[in-house]
């Protein structure tokens, strides 16, 4: 199928998604939880009547605003690199692929588009309750867009609902509900949101921290503080109670990823979650390094984790490389051999249907039906291929379950000093508010990278490897529109991060 | 109902969704036009500062239309998607480089250390309104003359120039739909403003907008021309039905018109529709030209994709490989998914009824000067 593979063009436009993707998710979260905060703190001004809930929704608003603005420009890039960078992974998945992604524009775009200016300029246009109606339009539009991208990306990991087409060469969709119901949509999507809720109430309270400290806007900041840690009480409980969810299923469904996020070299009974370790990174399949230079164990925990049931079996990295007979594991070593039949038997499929050859096609045809599930793996070289970056997804997931669950506490403790009406005498809190809004986008970021650099070499799980996605191009015009994309969105990150600390320096309009 | 639909049906459905779709981008890109009249028509702040906010407010419609198109033609199209994009690759990308800029100029432009200053906001406006709107004129020029690209026998697409999509814009024909669409951006950019602006007390801004009417679309007249005439006289790609061989044929678009006379008739009214908008916003002194040149807009839209992707015709065109051309059969997804697309779609009726509530309740008042000023100035662009 492919002739000469140039994987620099592979890389470079993998570096290319990665970059363009992080950089929407450090918008992206704030857009999904803020918008719900805007709209709790503006249905309380509309029941209440209060001005001064006006000007503290009118503010949030603001810092919402500007981090949309530069969310929406990063986005686009998003959708269209598709086309641009993965060419061939858009013509091979695109019939089941490219449908949450028009979804998304049709119901939850505009919703966002259409009822922004409302939010932003329709305070003495439209009547109160219009306006209200609007700000939840908004959050619950971007939430939406969140669930339909989030569907597709659900099912790069666990394709579902589709058949492969030889004569086109391509995955038809077969079941529009079990792409759209899979688990992985489900998990993502309870798993992304709430993530973004906690990173929200967290930018929030970091905020109105930093005037608590001052002591400025001390109402104000007060009243924020009460509604968001709330909020990002119930968002991180279930940000930990989803993430367990997503381990469960990734053990299912890519336990390649599970093995990797936990070190686990080799398989066993009573599989053991490392807490703490540093990865020996020279380790490669079937050599007999120690998978790790320290570690600290607790033992049991990942087999509970990944089956729900104690003492039960988690393969690791070498069973699902070399396979394993004793709990009937296939190993990736057999995969490509099946694959390289598969890829053959397409090939003469092909040929034979070109020259008119009936019978030799639907010879050839019934002997790659046989070996179809694993075209895959045709593609790889060798079985080592098929294991990802052990350390980087070890060390991200790590930093993520660490994070969610040093928030929960965090968010603890701010609502009860704000129960007890101490909050503004606990001071030593504010720090580590503030700093808890940066590990909790370090974390939303090294959950991606979990989920992203978990599952290489596949674009999609075990059909699809990156190094077929592509395009066919020059590596050099990748190479240059990665840099171009760079420099364009560091330049626009500091003038939005700029514009916000000045908006935040100017604060709230106090009312009288 | 949409079940039994059969594929051919589907597919003719979801090149007119995708033309609607595309058409409606047109007419929204009132706001690109907007962007291009800032300098030309505001000798002020107040005055500048009314036409950013006027065309402000319907930005991300604009920008939503463009991502929704992208999206529907992936899902309808994806060979189309997988072709185009990766393949005319630099013609797409100066295209979307545009397009994040725009998207944060508005909001920043005129917010404290915003890291460049107003001037460089406004030229991103600047470039978007230009540069962008002539891209995507100039892409749209190829689904008429063709592009160079092969595609192998699993259908994965190869560029055969290292220009991969610029050489488009050698090109007379496409060059001249892009300023032609630029110019026509203008004149519904400054149609727009006179709808939507209380220009009470600014005598003198509101003649420089109305003459911006006529002046801009008299100069996108000479493009129009070559773009018809064009169109018109231009060897087309043709398929055969029988066969499903490409081939050239002459007068190929001249005989879709004649084929499909409603095509013509709707192409006829169209540019009707604008004419009367400039005549009335100009000659009249009428401010709902906006509305007739939009229509006209939309209507001239649905007839150029028309005639590139009905009546036996390619609408995707390779010039390298004929037989590589796409049409709306090869190039579309499968029956199930254009079946479950359709059932989506039927939204889109709802989404439009939202869209146009919440454009009557913003739009009832028109923007008076007074309004981005005093206290509540720095909630405005
Ligand atoms: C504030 C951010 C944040 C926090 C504190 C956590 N997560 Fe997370 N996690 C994400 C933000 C995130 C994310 C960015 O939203 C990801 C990336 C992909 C996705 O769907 O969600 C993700 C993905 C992700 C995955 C990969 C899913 C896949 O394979 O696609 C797993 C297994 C977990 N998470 C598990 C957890 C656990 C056990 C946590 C402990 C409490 C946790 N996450 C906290
Ligand atoms: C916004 C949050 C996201 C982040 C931060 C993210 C992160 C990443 C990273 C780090 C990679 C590079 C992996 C590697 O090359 O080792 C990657 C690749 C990729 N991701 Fe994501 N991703 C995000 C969302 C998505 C979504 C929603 C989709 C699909 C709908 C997606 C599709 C892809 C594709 C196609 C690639 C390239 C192929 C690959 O390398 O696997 N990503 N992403
Ligand atoms: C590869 C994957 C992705 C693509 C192709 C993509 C595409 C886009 C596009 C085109 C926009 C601009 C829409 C507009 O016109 O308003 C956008 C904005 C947005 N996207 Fe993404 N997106 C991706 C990943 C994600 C993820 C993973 C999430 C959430 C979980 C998400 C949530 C949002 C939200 C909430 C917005 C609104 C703007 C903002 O504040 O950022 N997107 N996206």
């Amino acid at each position: 199928m492919l002739e000469q593979i140039d994987l620099s063009t592979v890389n470079w436009a993998r570096a290319q998604f990665a970059l363009t993707a992080m950089y929407h998710w450090l918008f992206v979260p704030l857009t999904l939880g803020l918008t719900f905060l805007c709209a709790f703190f503006e249905t309380i001004y509309v029941k209440t009547g209060k001005e001064e809930w006006k000007e503290l929704t009118k503010f949030w608003m603001k810092l919402f605003g500007i981090n949309f603005a530069i969310g929406v420009a990063t986005g686009i890039i998003l959708e269209f690199e598709f086309g641009t960078n993965w060419a061939n992974y858009s013509w091979m998945v695109g019939d089941i692929f490219g449908a949450p992604l028009a979804i998304e524009g049709i119901v939850a775009f505009f919703l966002e588009a259409t009822f922004f200016a409302v939010m932003f300029f329709g305070w003495n246009r439209v009547s109160k309750g219009f306006h209200l109606l609007s700000t939840w339009m908004v959050a619950i539009g971007s939430n939406l867009s969140a669930l339909w991208i989030l569907v597709a990306n659900g099912w790069m990991q666990f394709p579902t609902g589709m058949a492969f087409n030889p004569d086109t060469a391509r995955f038809e969709m077969q079941n529009f509900f079990d792409v759209v119901l899979s688990p992985y949509a489900i998990s993502k999507f309870t798993h992304a949101t709430t993530s973004g809720f906690a990173l929200s109430s967290f930018f929030v309270i970091a905020i109105s921290s930093y005037y608590l400290a001052r002591r400025r806007h001390v109402k104000m900041a007060k009243r924020s503080i009460a509604v968001a840690s709330v909020f990002g009480l119930i968002a991180s409980l279930m940000v930990a109670f989803t993430g367990d969810e997503a381990a469960f299923i990734d053990g299912k469904h890519q336990p390649m990823k599970l093995a990797a996020m936990e070190g686990l070299w080799d398989g066993q009974k009573n599989a053991p979650v490392v807490a703490f370790g540093i990865v020996n990174g020279m380790k490669e399949p079937g050599d007999f390094q120690d998978p790790f230079v320290v570690e600290f164990k607790i033992p049991g925990l990942l087999s509970l984790l990944a089956n729900r049931q104690a003492g039960s079996f988690v393969p690791g990295i070498n069973d699902l490389v070399f396979g394993n007979k004793d709990y009937n594991i296939t190993g990736v070593t057999d995969m490509i051999k099946k694959g390289k039949r598969a890829v053959k038997y397409l090939a003469e499929y092909k040929a034979a249907k070109k020259a008119g050859d009936l019978t030799k096609a639907s010879n050839a045809l019934a002997l790659f039906n046989q070996y179809k599930d694993f075209l895959g793996y045709g593609h790889l070289d060798s079985p080592k291929e098929a294991v990802p970056p052990v350390s980087i997804t070890f060390y991200s997931f790590h930093i993520m379950a660490a994070v969610g669950t040093g928030m929960i506490i965090i968010f603890l403790l701010y609502l009860f000093f704000t129960a007890k009406g101490t909050i503004e005498r606990n001071t030593w809190l504010y720090p580590i508010g503030i700093l808890f809004f940066v590990l909790a986008y370090i974390a939303g970021e090294a959950g991606w990278v979990v989920a992203e650099v978990g599952r290489q070499p596949w674009a999609i799980q075990g059909l699809l490897p990156v190094k077929v996605a592509r395009t066919d191009i020059a590596p050099v015009n990748v190479k240059l529109t990665f840099f171009m994309f760079l420099i364009t969105f560091t330049l626009l990150l500091i003038a939005e991060v700029k514009i916000m600390l000045k908006q935040i320096q100017i604060g709230p309009k106090e009312v009288k | 109902m949409i079940g039994s639909l059969d594929l051919a049906t589907l597919q003719k459905l979801w090149w007119l969704l995708g033309s609607v779709v595309g058409s409606l981008f047109l007419f929204l890109t009132f706001v690109q036009g907007g962007q291009t009249l800032i300098w030309q028509l505001g000798k002020n702040e107040t005055e500048k500062s009314l036409i950013i906010n006027s065309i402000g407010r319907k930005w991300e419609l604009t920008f939503t239309t463009l991502v929704l198109f992208g999206g529907a033609l992936f899902a309808a199209f994806p060979k189309f998607y997988a072709t185009s994009f990766g393949g005319a690759y630099w013609v797409w990308i100066a295209i979307l480089f545009t397009f994040i800029v725009q998207a944060v100029s508005f909001e920043y432009r005129k917010k404290p250390e915003n890291l460049f200053g107003p001037t460089v906001y406004e030229a991103f406006l600047f470039i978007n309104g230009v540069v962008g709107i002539l891209l995507i004129g100039t892409a749209v020029g190829t689904f008429f003359t063709g592009s160079n690209f092969v595609l192998n026998e699993y259908n994965l697409v190869k560029w055969t120039t290292p220009w991969r999509g610029l050489e488009a814009a050698q090109n007379i024909f496409n060059v001249s739909l892009g300023i032609f669409l630029v110019l026509n951006a203008r004149v519904l950019g400054a149609l727009y403003l006179l709808n939507n602006i209380d220009f009470s007390g600014m005598d003198a801004f509101k003649t420089r907008t109305r003459n911006a009417v006529l002046s801009n679309f008299v100069a996108s007249l000479p493009f129009l021309l070559i773009v018809l005439i064009g169109l018109l006289t231009m060897d087309g790609f043709n398929i055969d039905p029988a066969t499903g061989i490409v081939s050239m044929m002459p007068f190929k678009y001249l005989k879709n018109l004649i084929e499909m006379p409603i095509v013509l008739i709707i192409l006829l009214t169209g540019l009707g529709l604008v004419i009367f908008a400039v005549y009335s916003a100009r000659f009249q002194n009428k401010d709902s030209g906006i509305w007739f040149a939009g229509l006209g807009t939309v209507l001239v839209g649905l007839a150029v994709f028309f005639t590139a992707g009905y009546n036996h015709t390619p609408f995707y065109p390779s010039k390298a490989d004929l037989q590589s051309s796409l049409t709306i059969f090869n190039a579309s997804s499968s029956h199930y998914t254009l079946t479950a697309m359709t059932y989506v779609a039927l939204i889109i009726p709802v989404v439009l009824a939202y869209i146009a509530y919440v454009w009557k309740q913003m739009d009832s008042k028109k923007l008076k000067a007074q309004e981005l000023e005093g206290p509540e100035a720095s909630e405005n662009y």
